[in-house]
C-alpha cells in the first residue's frame, strides 16, 4: 500500500497593514510552523498584501456548527436592551 | 522552442523573469483550487491522484502544446483572457471558498493577460518574420481559447444544475460571446486576424457573430484524445512519483526538529 505522506493542513491568516486584524485568507499543507509560515509569504503575500502571517494547524480549529445557528445564537435575540436604541434619551440632548 | 522576442534574438532575461512569475501564480492557482475541494472533504493526495489517473476533469486548453514564443504571448491574452470571463462571474459563485479562490485569481490573472497582450503587441510591430510568428500563435490558440466556455448551452450536462445551485453564474454562451466582443478590437489593435471568416459585428444585436465551433475536436480533447492529453498527465504522474521521497524526507526532517526541541 502506498505510504501516506501527506503534509499537515495549515490556516493561514494575514495582517493587510499595521492596525488591521489579521484574517483568514486560505490553506496550505507544510511540514513545519517554519515552512507554513514561508509557503505562506509565497503563496498569500507576492504582491505586498501583508505585514504580518500567522499559521494555526487546521486540527486546531474549532468551530459551531451552522445548522444549530437558531437555538445557538437565540439569546441574542430577545434583548433588544443591548443596543443603544433601545433607551430613550430627551430631545434637548442632541447627542450622546 | 523558438524562442525570439522583441529584440529578433533572444528572450531577454525579464522576459524569463515575468514569465518565471507567471508560472508561480499559476501553481498557486492550482493551490487555490485544490484547497477549495479540500474544505468538501476530499484530501489533497485524493484529488490528485484522480487527476492522475485520469478521473478528474481539468481545462481542455491544458492539451495544446506550446512551441513558441508567440505561443506564450497568445496563451497570457487569450487563454487568460478567456480564464479571466469566467472567473469573473465566478467571484459571486454560491461557495465561499471557491468564491474567495476567484477574488485572488483574477487580480492575479490580469498580469498576465497584460504581460501576454505585450508580447504579441511587440511581435506584431517587430518584423515580418515576428508578425509572421504572432499571427500562427493566433490562428492556433482563438478557437480552442473559445472552447474554455465548454459545451453551448443546449448540449452542457451540468450547466442546469450548476445555474440552479447559483456555482455557475451565467451562461457558457454569454461568457463566450462577452469573450468575442471584448477580444476583436484588441486584435485589431495588434494588426493581427481573427481566423474566422464569419466574424462580423452584428448591428441588430450590438454583438459580434462568429463561425461555428469545432465540437467534434472539443470533445476528443476532454475525452483524453488532444494533442498533449497523455503527455500531460504523464508529467503530473512522473513528478507526483519522484518528488515522493521528497515529501516523505521533509515530514521525517520536521519530525526529529519537533524531538530535538522536545528533549
Amino acid at each position: 500500500m502506498k505510504k501516506d505522506n501527506q503534509w499537515p493542513l495549515w490556516e493561514v491568516f494575514i495582517r493587510s497593514k499595521q492596525g488591521l486584524n489579521h484574517k483568514h485568507v486560505g490553506s496550505l499543507h507544510a511540514t513545519d510552523q517554519q515552512m507554513a509560515i514561508k509557503n505562506a509569504r509565497d503563496v498569500y503575500a507576492r504582491r505586498n498584501e501583508g505585514v504580518s502571517i500567522w499559521v494555526v494547524k487546521s486540527e486546531h480549529i474549532h468551530a459551531s456548527s451552522p445548522d444549530k445557528n437558531d437555538c445557538f445564537f437565540d439569546p441574542a435575540n430577545d434583548k433588544v436592551y443591548r443596543h443603544p436604541t433601545f433607551y430613550n434619551i430627551p430631545d434637548q440632548i442632541d447627542h450622546m | 522552442m523558438n524562442i525570439t522576442s522583441g529584440t529578433e534574438e533572444e528572450v531577454t532575461m525579464d522576459e524569463i523573469g515575468t514569465i518565471t512569475d507567471f508560472i508561480q501564480d499559476e501553481a498557486g492557482h492550482g493551490l487555490y483550487l485544490y484547497s477549495a475541494m479540500e474544505t468538501l472533504g476530499k484530501s489533497r493526495d485524493q484529488s490528485l491522484q484522480e487527476l492522475i489517473d485520469g478521473k478528474a476533469k481539468y481545462s481542455s486548453i491544458f492539451n495544446y502544446p506550446t512551441t513558441s514564443w508567440a505561443d506564450i504571448g497568445a496563451i497570457g491574452w487569450l487563454v487568460d483572457g478567456a480564464a479571466i470571463v469566467n472567473q469573473v462571474a465566478l467571484q459571486r459563485t454560491s461557495y465561499g471558498p471557491y468564491a474567495r479562490a476567484m477574488v485572488k485569481i483574477c487580480k492575479e490573472e490580469s498580469f498576465h493577460q497584460r504581460q501576454g497582450f505585450e508580447i504579441m503587441m511587440t511581435l506584431a510591430n517587430g518584423t515580418k518574420a515576428q508578425k509572421q510568428m504572432a499571427q500562427e500563435a493566433l490562428n492556433k490558440i482563438w478557437w480552442p481559447a473559445l472552447m474554455m466556455f465548454g459545451p453551448s448551452d443546449k448540449e452542457s450536462v451540468h450547466s442546469q444544475k450548476s445555474m440552479a445551485w447559483k456555482i455557475k453564474r451565467q451562461s457558457n454562451d454569454e461568457l463566450r460571446q462577452e469573450f468575442v466582443d471584448m477580444t476583436v478590437p484588441q486584435a485589431e489593435l495588434l494588426g493581427l486576424t481573427i481566423p474566422d471568416p464569419d466574424l462580423k459585428f452584428n448591428k441588430k444585436t450590438g454583438h459580434y457573430d462568429f463561425g461555428p465551433i469545432n465540437w467534434d475536436e472539443f470533445y476528443a480533447v476532454i475525452h483524453g484524445h488532444g494533442p498533449c492529453n497523455k503527455e500531460r498527465l504523464e508529467a503530473r504522474r512522473k513528478a507526483q512519483e519522484e518528488g515522493e521521497w521528497v515529501k516523505e524526507a521533509a515530514l521525517a526532517h520536521a519530525k526529529k526538529q519537533r524531538n530535538l526541541n522536545a528533549a
